[in-house]
């Protein structure tokens, strides 16, 4: 592919990448929300991050299989444990990846 | 203080949040590098997708796509669906953002991913957190992004993979950032309730419609579960 060939894929990607970004952003900081939408959204990050989580932890990407007792959700309880506990952001980072380094080489 | 200070001063602040995401960019930035590379992308290309697109998972998409032959209209199209997501994001950061001005909306708008979405939303809510603060945050994960992919794309297949764990960074920082989102029963039925659909649907429906799917149907669940219980008092 030409340099005008990326040009127009990564110029086109990036747009419908960047109006659900935008549009949004621009249309209600500037409009009273409705108090079903905010008591709605304030639900969405918990619900977000779960999302985003869950399959991690408890599925193959690959096969797109149910697994249970992936090193992703061995490490994840004491991560877990460790955040309720100290409620630090970088501590509970480091010790996660330290673990999960660790767990790579038992297992 | 003068304004170059107040400058630095808000960096390093935005620093201090964004540095777990930074940490766990390298590991996916390099990967992501390295496939591009394979596919026959050269290290410019990559770059620019890295600044136009700035979308993880979309990018790792089309460089797969590419590289199976896929069209551009598919590419543009799997993007599309694929960052539908940030519409959710966005709306719930605009809680935060009343009044402010298009020009920085439109600005910080391009740097919304799950990762700076997540960082800032914890720290406006817990109050100490202003909108240049988060920009900060927004284009550190940016640039750590566009030098860790070119990297990838030039030296990606030198570098040992799983090295210390790294590849654990975001897993658990959203471990984390979940953790402060429970601040009540409701968030914690509805957290159960996304993982619960999320996993379910991730299994049975191909795509990434789950991370979409799962947000929409928890939060609703747990909305009219919190309503009904507001109701009966």
């Amino acid at each position: 592919m030409s340099f005008y060939d990326y040009l127009f894929l990564f110029g086109a990607m990036g747009l419908v990448t960047y109006l659900p970004r935008a549009c949004p952003l621009l249309y209600f900081a500037h409009r009273q929300m409705p108090q079903w939408l905010i008591d709605w959204l304030a639900l969405i990050p918990v619900a977000i991050l779960s999302a985003l989580l869950a399959p991690t932890l408890f599925a193959d990407g690959a096969t797109r299989s149910f697994s249970f007792g992936k090193l992703e959700l061995l490490v994840a309880i004491p991560t877990l444990l460790l955040s309720l506990k100290t409620r630090s952001l970088g501590g509970t980072v480091l010790v996660g990846m330290l673990l999960y380094w660790l767990g790579g080489m038992i297992f | 203080m003068n304004l170059r200070q107040g400058i630095l001063k808000t960096l390093r602040q935005g620093a201090n949040a964004a540095w777990p995401i930074c940490l766990g960019y390298m590991p996916i930035g390099l990967a992501l590098g390295v496939l591009a590379q394979k596919a026959g992308l050269p290290w410019w290309a990559v770059a620019m997708m890295s600044i136009l697109v700035f979308a993880g998972s979309a990018q790792f998409i089309c460089v797969a796509m590419l590289a199976a032959g896929a069209s551009l209209s598919a590419i543009i199209a799997t993007t599309f669906v694929v960052n539908l997501r940030h519409v959710l994001m966005s709306s719930a950061l605009a809680v935060y953002l009343p009044g402010v001005s298009r020009r920085f909306l439109a600005l910080y708008s391009y740097g919304v991913t799950d990762e700076s979405f997540a960082v800032n939303l914890t720290r406006f809510r817990e109050g100490d957190w202003d909108r240049w603060r988060a920009l900060a945050v927004n284009h550190l994960a940016n640039g750590t992004w566009l030098l860790a992919t070119i990297g990838g794309a030039l030296v990606g297949q030198f570098v040992p993979p799983g090295a210390l764990g790294i590849d654990y960074a975001l897993t658990g920082m959203f471990i984390c950032l979940l953790v402060f989102q429970l601040r009540g029963r409701i968030y914690v039925i509805t957290g159960l309730l996304a993982a619960l659909v999320s996993t379910a649907w991730f299994l049975l429906i191909p795509g990434d419609s789950y991370i979409v799917g799962a947000s929409i149907s928890a939060a609703t669940l747990g909305y009219l579960l919190q309503r009904r219980r507001l109701r009966e008092r």
